[in-house]
């Protein structure tokens, strides 16, 4: 609501190659923009004339860790398109890049722009005229209902109950405080030793809450990707080696399934939710059939596929019906095992699967058997063209399927494949923008709440009276409450007339 | 009688919302009627003996330095002077004044009764007159009285229904009438009414109690009154008696809870949270072995005592077996029977932070009427509708105060914003910027807003702008001359601190935890003679500094928001993107600035962003 303050956003769509440009505006914007610019002549963005383009790096001040190459166009006010002065960062290294520059600015003092914000002060100031005031709402109108349905998405499931469950006890924690202040005469008391115990408490949880969030598990749309092959190609190895975790396989045998069928990671800042990992585990386990059929559900609800095959073998008839079957746009061929001898002659079976393909025109591809439900019509047989198989936009696209070569066990290639998998999800789509925004937001507002907490832990040990630590955990509040919406005083009395028994 | 006289402004009760309400309004000038039933009942308290406690005092402080008269009459008739939270900083410090029930209702009285331009008229009012929208009169049972102003201040007279035990009665308060005709006049106007209920403890005779069983408070001496302007506290002091309840009398309770009209669902109205009956704590705090009472004297020359902590509206013989199971009351007698009062209460959304009604112009409601309880909240408001319908009639800007400037504008914002549903009673824990809103700077926050509306006169003011000086001379002086470390050291290291290695400011040294004003004037004395009540106030500007910056930058910010002021003929309805309930929600409050129409619940942050943009729309269309 304050209008004249610096605002930060992600301005562009994160587009192929994950180039994105970071929009700062306001009476800060240069400031902030010069606070992490580096330039290699020692240029300062502060002293330039408007409407220059610097070349340079941002660095992380705190670490002088180098985070982006960039460009950094600096508009002076009033002739920008908010009015306002702003500064612009072209990001060149993709999704994550980007991200990072974001909170940077935001932790130099930017804040994250509303939805619709620069079109709401481009009109505020006067830059648009009336005549498109109502395409102005529109604009607010759309971003908020798409920023609100990315924030509704992540905040279902396990991460809002976590936030749910972390404010209640800040709350509770208040209200202790605030007992403490209003009602001297009842029985109220301040235990130094309670107090500690429950922020500390509330820090641990914040503590892993940001860590998680770093690491992307709370969003909850990802981009869905399943990985599939034929048994002991490498499937559960792969999964791991993404998540980066050393979870052994033999604790997957047969009774000691997971339950967990979904797998959330951060591809280079790319939210990606792998699902039907128990498939993925299991798959070893189970008749090769179901295998399959359980693979053709799995591809069919995937954004993103990961088709493995054994590099060290040569293509099964399994391998060959799953290659014919996918979706080239959406698949990603993952030769794995190359630090064994290779015998997988790829080249030929290309060929193999297309003449096929061409061969069986006329045919039913997939047999329509019992058990697979599905209404796509790209998956239930029946005559079709090559242009079928390629969906939406992408139809008039070359339907090249993308080969990376990797070992999952030695942990090579996988940087290749991390890129490609950006690739080919960033590929026309611009949808990841929002999330990764949103995801911001979260982390920048868990990180608030983490300093106040720290603050008023500071406070605690200095013996602060008790009115001051409260500045800190209404700050607290103030700032979990970007995530999960306000706290109001009277949430605390609520929270203070059903804890304590108050009034003479 | 006074037939047919014409009016200013008529304000219907003289409890403490009316008082300050006829007293401002006359004060600026205006020919001022105060109807009440009984002039005996003039400032009546109602409820417990005392004036002020967390937040309450600061309200009282507040008003007198707005020229109001609580203070002043609380100083008067206190018998017992203390200050809260003495252990925690400045700004939750609070004062409480026992006060002499009979002494306050005199003094008041005599303020009223001496001041000119008011007249105090014993009749009840009944009916409210309106033209074209607009308050023009009232009438009693004697005629009509014409007025170009209406403040209705009548506490829980509207509808009044008395509960002891299952029987109940109509009242206002414990032997007097109610106010039927009104509440349904105001009804028929159009007004939303809810109910409300409080209560009372028994009142008990001092010769039954033997007080030697029980803990005893005195007075802080020195004594510190509530008022700038008294100069001396002359009553006699009394002590106030503490004693508690146990698992007999928490029995005796439990037992009877089906003759309580609380519990056997007769008592429909709203309690407060904060202040429940004796049935409510034994019933919902079943594992809190004893309650504490607070035996407060009702006066000098009276041997009654009020047993606060134990309202009930329990059966009078259980009232009796009720208070003999308490240690010290075993053989007290009871003068006065607790009970519950149900009334009608506005909505207070339906009010302007004016406290005039949206409804009809010159209608302004103050006190209980507008769902709040306690009489600081009551007189807070008695003084902003007087104001306000003095402005309203000199065609003035009107009188509101921020949340960033006053309790009052805290209590105000939170009435006509977010409505209450339980008796509203302040705390400091509402106010955003508590650091900011002590009662020791309320004159430095208000006092000139006071002097510019003709409520402090010059004498006074004059006396406020020099030590408003003297507290910035003393800063300014300490904030510059810088000190060597020898000439420091010695103090610090007397006073436990650790010493300085380099040259440093008083203003530093006095930040420190242990170092008070006097230590730094042992370094170096101010050449000019400063009063405690400047001392302290530079001591608690300089050792709160940071914090108080903090937040004065937040009210920064607030300010700008609540800057941006809505037309009140702004049309919500078709705003792109605001839904329907929100468009509702805006019309029914009808906030006067983005700010206020943020702090709507349910109102989102995007709706203000839209309404940001349509109302620049409008300004330039």
């Amino acid at each position: 609501m304050h209008t004249d303050d610096t605002i930060a956003a992600i301005a562009t769509p994160i587009g192929h190659g994950g180039i994105g440009i970071i929009r700062l505006s306001g009476r800060d914007a240069i400031k902030i923009a010069d606070r992490i610019f580096h330039s290699p002549k020692g240029k300062s963005l502060k002293k330039s004339f408007s409407r220059r383009i610097f070349y340079g790096h941002i660095i992380n001040p705190e670490n002088n860790e180098i985070i982006d190459e960039v460009l950094v166009s600096i508009m002076h006010a009033p002739h920008t398109y908010t009015k306002e002065d702003i500064a612009e960062i072209n990001c060149h290294g993709g999704p994550a890049p980007l991200r990072r520059v974001l909170e940077l600015v935001l932790k130099n003092g930017a804040r994250l722009a509303e939805p619709g914000e620069f079109t709401k002060r481009a009109f505020l100031n006067g830059r648009i005229d009336l005549a498109q005031a109502e395409a102005v709402l529109d604009v607010i109108n759309a971003m908020t209902e798409q920023s609100g349905k990315a924030a509704v998405e992540q905040l279902s499931g396990g991460f809002s109950k976590k936030i749910e469950a972390l404010r209640d006890k800040l709350v509770e924690l208040t209200a202790i405080v605030e007992a403490y202040i209003d009602f001297p005469e009842d029985d109220t008391e301040l235990s130094a030793s309670d107090i500690r115990k429950r922020a500390s408490e509330i820090e641990q949880e914040l503590k892993q809450l940001i860590d998680s969030s770093r690491h992307g598990i709370i969003l909850r749309e990802g981009l869905k990707t399943a990985i599939i092959g034929r048994p002991n190609v490498g499937k559960s190895s792969l999964l791991n080696a993404l998540l980066e975790r050393d979870r052994a396989i033999v604790t997957d045998l047969p009774g000691t399934t997971r339950d967990i069928i979904e797998e959330y990671l951060d591809i280079n800042g790319l939210p990606i939710k792998i699902i039907d990992t128990a498939g993925i585990r299991k798959y070893r386990d189970i008749a090769e059939k179901e295998g399959v059929e359980r693979s053709l559900r799995a591809m069919e609800g995937a954004d993103l596929v990961l088709l493995v095959l054994d590099g060290s073998e040569e293509l099964h008839d399994t391998d060959r019906e799953l290659m014919e079957k996918s979706n080239p746009a959406k698949t990603i061929l993952v030769i794995n095992k190359i630090d064994l001898p290779q015998k997988i002659d790829l080249k030929n079976a290309r060929q193999a699967i297309v003449s096929q393909w061409f061969k069986d025109e006329n045919e039913n591809v997939i047999p329509a058997k019992a058990g697979i439900q599905t209404s796509s019509p790209d998956l239930i047989g029946g005559t079709r063209t090559f242009e079928h198989w390629v969906p939406g936009q992408a139809r008039n696209d070359k339907a090249e399927q993308k080969i990376v070569n990797i070992s999952a066990l030695k942990v090579t290639g996988l940087d290749e494949l991390k890129g490609t998998i950006v690739e080919t999800a960033l590929h026309g789509k611009a949808a990841y923008t929002t999330t990764i925004v949103t995801n911001v937001r979260h982390v920048m507002a868990l990180e608030k709440t983490y300093a106040s907490m720290n603050s008023f832990m500071e406070g605690v040990n200095k013996n602060l009276s008790p009115e001051f630590l409260s500045v800190e955990l209404r700050d607290a509040l103030d700032a979990i409450g970007e995530i999960i919406g306000i706290t109001t005083s009277e949430d605390i009395l609520n929270k203070i007339f059903s804890n304590f028994c108050i009034g003479k | 009688m006074n037939m047919n006289r014409d009016y200013d402004i008529i304000v219907i009760g003289a409890g403490h919302a009316g008082c300050e309400a006829a007293l401002a309004s006359a004060r600026m000038g205006f020919n001022v009627a105060v109807f009440t039933m009984n002039p005996d009942n003039i400032g009546q308290m109602s409820c417990n003996p005392a004036v002020g406690g967390l937040a309450k005092s600061h309200l009282v402080k507040e008003i007198d330095a707005l020229g109001g008269e609580m203070a002043k009459v609380t100083d008067r008739a206190g018998i017992q002077f203390k200050i809260l939270n003495k252990s925690k900083g400045p700004a939750v410090w609070a004062t409480r004044v026992q006060a002499d029930r009979a002494l306050y209702r005199k003094y008041m009285r005599e303020v009223l009764e001496s001041q000119d331009n008011l007249d105090i008229t014993q009749e009840t009012i009944s009916r409210i007159l309106i033209k074209d929208g607009s308050i023009c009169g009232v009438g009693t049972t004697e005629g009509i009285y014409k007025c170009r102003a209406l403040i209705v201040a009548t506490g829980t007279f509207l509808n009044g229904l008395i509960h002891i035990g299952l029987e109940n009665f109509p009242a206002g308060r414990a032997g007097e009438p109610p106010s039927v005709e009104l509440s349904q006049n105001l009804a028929g106007l159009g007004f939303k009414l809810g109910r409300l209920k409080t209560g009372t403890p028994p009142r008990l005779a001092a010769k039954g109690i033997d007080f030697s069983l029980m803990g005893i408070q005195e007075s802080d001496i020195p004594l510190t009154p509530m008022s700038l302007f008294t100069r001396e506290i002359t009553n006699p002091q009394l002590p106030c008696f503490i004693t508690y309840t146990n698992e007999h009398t928490h029995k005796i309770i439990l037992e009877n809870l089906k003759h309580s009209p609380l519990y056997s669902g007769i008592i429909k109205g709203i309690g407060p949270r904060y202040c429940p009956s004796i049935e409510d704590k034994a019933a919902k705090f079943k594992d809190k072995p004893r309650h504490q009472i607070f035996l407060e004297p009702e006066g000098i020359d009276t041997d009654e005592y009020y047993a606060n902590g134990i309202s009930t509206s329990l059966p009078r013989e259980v009232q009796v077996r009720l208070v003999r199971s308490i240690k010290g009351l075993e053989n007290a007698e009871i003068k006065k029977f607790g009970y519950a009062i149900e009334y009608d209460f506005v909505y207070p959304t339906q009010l302007n932070p004016t406290l005039e009604t949206k409804l009809i112009h010159g209608l302004f409601l103050a006190g209980q009427i507008n769902g709040t309880s306690g009489y600081e909240e009551a007189a807070a408001q008695g003084l902003i509708a007087g104001i306000n319908a003095a402005m309203k009639i000199k065609d003035k800007e009107p009188f509101i105060l921020g949340r960033h400037e006053a309790y009052i504008g805290v209590l105000i914002d939170d009435l006509v914003t977010k409505g209450t549903r339980e008796p509203y009673r302040m705390f400091t824990s509402r106010a955003e910027y508590r650091l900011l809103l002590r009662q020791d700077n309320a004159d430095l926050r208000l006092m000139e807003k006071g002097y510019r509306l003709g409520l402090i006169n010059k004498g006074q003011f004059n006396r406020f702008l020099h030590k408003k000086s003297a507290v910035e001379t003393e800063i300014k002086r300490i904030k510059s001359a810088r000190f060597k470390p020898d000439a420091v050291n010695p103090v610090l290291i007397k006073l436990g601190g650790s010493p300085i290695k380099e040259d440093t400011t008083l203003y530093q040294l006095l930040k420190r935890p242990e170092v008070k004003y006097a230590d730094i004037a042992v370094i170096s004395p101010s050449n000019n003679g400063m009063s405690a009540d400047v001392i302290n106030q530079v001591e608690i500007q300089t050792k709160y500094q940071g914090y108080i910056r903090r937040q004065a930058e937040s009210a920064e910010k607030f300010k700008k928001i609540e800057g941006k002021k809505i037309p009140s003929d702004f049309i919500y309805k078709g705003i792109s993107g605001i839904s329907k309930e929100i468009v509702e929600k805006l019309e029914e409050v009808k906030p006067l600035s983005l700010g206020q129409a943020g702090r709507i619940p349910g109102v989102t942050p995007a709706a203000i962003s839209l309404l940001m943009v349509a109302l620049e729309r409008r300004r330039r269309s």
